[in-house]
């Protein structure tokens, strides 16, 4: 069975797949469908809880909390892609350079993956985030900066198992150079493992934006964020629990969705890897 | 095992080495010099500070002289001064505080490890059976549940909701006026909710690898004998396959270290306990330069004592590892 046939037949993957589609929808859309402004302050209906006219209820400036989620979606989908897509780049290029090398260049490539992995991946982000402003731009690229050391490994393993199989040679034969050889003969082989480590890391990305931007590190009020939403669930815990509930459940549905889609882009491309 | 454990030891250097280069290199990322924003930031900045802090940092020596300079204050145990108002040794302040989070933590892993293993293994056992079907979906949505997330959700349940357990610190306000047992129980309370929070990421993440491990074991041919001798079911499961599936555990164990303490921060922050996580938090807000530093490196240091005691265990009850 192809790729498509098997990924088809996948019913969770395909229900992670819809996630993801709708989730790209409504950051599209957010302009159109947001029901109310997500900056618009009204202090006479201050922590209204869920009602028709404002149907996950109102936070503490009376915002609509359905509009904030819904122009949260296209910040947590923004984090997402360009964080990982940072990682991802990081990570191919030095996974590609040390299994295809091999030798000293591995080494040293591989003993810095060592060193960075020692770090509790948070913690570096906070400290990062500690010596530069708080800011989207600022938390993409640390998230990113710091999450390359799976796709290395993983990228560095495909080589090395590639790198002496008989078509790199025939490419060798022919004269192309070690780019060509890396870039264009031997990476597309190495595409489907990136792809599941991008789906997976984009899941990884969002969680880790709305941890900081909870935490008041990550995006900054009043750009509204999934995280930053919560942060006013937790001052007003006691009694406004739709702050609380809603924008986790956001968080955990498209973190759900992004997990499905790659386990099926990995089980479709690799049926050997089947759990 | 000494060769095994020399090694391993040895290994650590250049990590440990390493990890002071990243610590460093962070600590350079701070826009113009830190006196500068220590200055800025501090009306009463004297010019004196300013000299102190200009000796801290050896702003006018090259930078493989500042690096020197700071590892050797390092391994003589001096991080450095807090730039928050106390002044403290920043060793100090993350010393008092690293017995509670250290002690959360290990707490977090007996329950991961008390739940986790049994999960994995009765769905390895029971494949496809309805609980092995429960606990994947449980499985799955406990790897996306963000858990600051899932401590409010418990905080407004079991503490506003129900009354059950205290939301926040260590102690309850009477704490020193209960007899001893009361004082126990006033703090187990306390401990509930962030010992849960903090294990629930390790706790999806061994159950999966149980189960697949365990999956694996059953199907060699060392189970096949001991089914052929006659044993009991429960025999081969529990005395034969459990302790071969049980030993790569460890090494997960081991890899989920770095994300336990990172960890801290969120729930240290949530429940207001007073650890190194909290400590880190208030410091990168106050931009206590000096103490998050002093963090950083610490964690670093303790994701790898807590690798190298991983290994060494996994070395110490596998003699397969050793010869290697």
């Amino acid at each position: 069975m192809g790729f498509r046939e098997m990924f088809y037949k996948n019913k969770l993957a395909l229900a992670g797949l819809a996630i993801v589609v709708l989730l790209f929808v409504i950051s599209l859309a957010a302009p159109l469908i947001s029901p109310c402004d997500p900056g618009a302050i009204d202090l006479q209906n201050v922590l209204e809880p869920p009602s028709v006219e404002h149907w996950f209820g109102t936070d503490q400036l009376g915002r609509d909390v359905l509009s904030r989620m819904i122009w949260g979606a296209r910040i947590s989908l923004k984090v997402g892609f360009v964080a990982t897509g940072l990682a991802i780049l990081i990570g191919m290029v030095l996974g590609a350079v040390a299994g295809y090398y091999g030798g000293w260049v591995d080494a040293v490539i591989m003993r810095f993956v060592d060193v960075m992995l020692c770090f509790p991946a948070f913690f570096l982000i906070l400290a990062v985030i500690a010596f530069l402003e708080p800011s989207i731009w600022n938390i993409m690229i640390v998230i990113g900066l710091t999450g390359w050391m799976g796709v290395t490994r993983l990228v560095r393993a495909d080589f090395i198992s590639l790198r002496e199989r008989d078509f790199v040679w025939a490419a060798r034969a022919i004269g192309a150079n070690d780019a060509r050889i890396i870039f264009l003969h031997i990476l597309p082989n190495a595409l489907a493992s990136i792809l599941v480590a991008a789906t997976l890391g984009i899941a990884g990305a969002i969680l880790t934006e709305s941890a900081l931007s909870f935490l008041g590190i990550g995006v900054q009020p009043p750009t509204p964020s999934w995280g930053n939403i919560l942060t006013a669930g937790k001052d007003n815990i006691d009694i406004a629990w739709w702050l609380s509930l809603y924008p986790g459940l956001a968080i955990l549905i498209t973190v759900v969705g992004y997990n499905l889609l790659g386990e099926g882009i990995r089980d479709a491309s690799d049926p050997r890897l089947k759990r | 095992m000494f060769p095994y454990l020399v090694k391993r030891i040895l290994f650590m250097i250049p990590l440990l080495l390493g990890i002071t280069i990243i610590c460093f290199f962070v600590m350079r990322l701070a826009p113009g010099s830190p006196t500068d924003l220590q200055t800025q930031m501090n009306p009463k900045a004297s010019a004196e500070m300013r000299q102190r802090l200009m000796s801290l940092y050896e702003l006018d020596k090259p930078i493989h002289v500042q690096y020197v300079s700071w590892l050797t204050k390092l391994i003589r145990g001096d991080l450095g001064t807090s730039f928050s108002s106390d002044h403290r040794p920043v060793a100090d302040k993350i010393l008092e505080r690293l017995p509670i989070t250290i002690t959360i933590n290990l707490l977090s892993l007996v329950l991961i490890i008390a739940v986790a293993v049994p999960i994995g293994v009765l769905s390895a056992v029971h494949q496809d059976s309805l609980f092995d079907k429960v606990m994947s979906v449980i499985v799955f949505i406990g790897f996306a549940v963000p858990t600051f997330w899932l401590a409010l959700l418990m905080m407004i349940f079991f503490g506003i909701h129900l009354g059950w357990l205290p939301i926040s610190g260590l102690r309850s306000l009477n704490y020193e006026y209960l007899s001893t047992w009361g004082q126990w129980t006033d703090l187990a309370k306390h401990l509930i909710l962030p010992v849960f929070i903090s294990a629930f990421g390790g706790l999806a993440g061994l159950s999966r690898y149980m189960r697949a491990n365990m999956l694996e074991v059953i199907r060699q041919d060392y189970i096949l004998t001991a089914r052929a001798k006659g044993l009991s079911e429960r025999q081969v499961i529990y005395k034969h396959a459990l302790r071969n599936a049980l030993l790569p555990a460890i090494t997960i164990l081991g890899l989920s270290i770095p994300g336990l303490i990172g960890g801290s921060v969120i729930f240290e922050t949530i429940f207001a306990i007073p650890g190194m996580g909290q400590l880190f938090y208030m410091s990168v807000m106050a931009r206590d330069y000096p103490t998050v530093m002093g963090i950083l490196l610490i964690g670093a240091v303790l994701t790898l004592a807590g690798n190298l005691i991983a290994d060494v265990s996994y070395a110490a009850a596998d003699p397969r590892i050793r010869i290697s």
